[in-house]
């Protein structure tokens, strides 16, 4: 069987089963964030080192993850709507940022949180802390600078080129504890070695980070949606929407 | 079958509450706060649809 991803990826088409697909998104992050929410707050033991302050890595992790998986996603569609010059990319590179600069948000509160009580400050000027902090400048200097410019061809071509740009940022995010010496712990979680962390809690980070990743994405598709609207609303497929 | 003895234990955190309850209440607030915007936005280019048709 083969599926023709073009016909999903044209507007008019990709528009229906987006909508179709959010509710199951929303409502899978749900299940899975009350689980999760669950295993790490109410089952899950105190670290023997950190007490419970440590129960903040449920939200701080998956949240850290997805400000960089979403950033990469920006630079892969702008890479790609430069390459094909394909709208729905662009549109796709435009839905991910507010919600990639929430991530980045959250990741940076909560650990300002943990660092507290676990370092006794709120924040170091470190490489791992200030590459994240440069990743939220990145995303409010995306849709800044996409809000900025009216004519639509130039806003996908500076919004593609800052994204790809910026996207050399989250290597240097991500190896930051290995390169420099930083009082941020090193990964929890590798794909070259067993994980340092007892079955409940790396589960319980596992499962939020799955609820994070179906959120994100339902978020992405609900805004992408709008910014379709936006862009195409004197198309015929728009107005056909209306008048179905 | 829970880590808590009871729900005081539980919000307490063993002293560290401020923090974890304050880290989990502002990303809740967060992801609230988006899926307002989001609900609006969409609300918005709607309505600008039906305006000019």
């Amino acid at each position: 069987m083969t599926i023709n991803w073009f016909k999903y990826a044209a507007p008019n088409s990709f528009y229906p089963w987006s909508g179709r697909i959010i509710p199951w998104c929303y409502a899978a992050a749900a299940v899975l964030g009350v689980i999760a929410l669950y295993m790490g707050l109410v089952r899950a033991p105190a670290d023997f080192q950190q007490g419970n302050s440590y129960r903040i890595i449920f939200i701080h992790v998956p949240a850290a993850w997805m400000s960089m998986i979403i950033y990469l996603g920006m630079a892969f569609w702008g890479a790609i709507g430069l390459a094909f010059n394909t709208r729905l990319s662009f549109y796709m590179m435009s839905a991910l940022a507010p919600t990639g600069a929430i991530m980045t948000f959250i990741a940076l509160w909560t650990g300002a949180l943990w660092g507290k009580p676990t370092w006794g400050t709120w924040w170091v000027w470190d490489a791992r802390l200030t590459s994240e902090l440069l990743l939220l400048f990145l995303y409010m200097g995306f849709i800044a600078l996409q809000s900025a410019i009216e004519e639509p061809r130039r806003k996908d071509r500076a919004g593609a080129v800052l994204a790809l740009v910026g996207a050399l940022n989250v290597p240097i995010i991500y190896f930051s504890v290995q390169w420099w010496n930083t009082l941020h712990q090193g990964a929890s979680v590798s794909m070259t070695r067993s994980p340092s962390m007892a079955a409940i809690m790396l589960w319980g980070m596992l499962i939020m980070a799955g609820a994070f990743w179906l959120y994100c994405i339902g978020a992405t598709l609900s805004r992408v949606r709008s910014v379709m609207l936006e862009r195409e609303r004197l198309s015929a497929w728009v107005q056909d929407l209306e008048h179905r | 079958m829970s880590y808590w003895q009871n729900l005081n234990d539980f919000l307490a955190m063993g002293g560290y509450g401020a923090y974890v309850w304050g880290a989990y209440a502002v990303s809740a607030l967060s992801i609230c706060l988006e899926l307002m915007a989001l609900r609006r936005r969409r609300v918005q280019a709607v309505g600008a649809i039906k305006k000019d048709a």
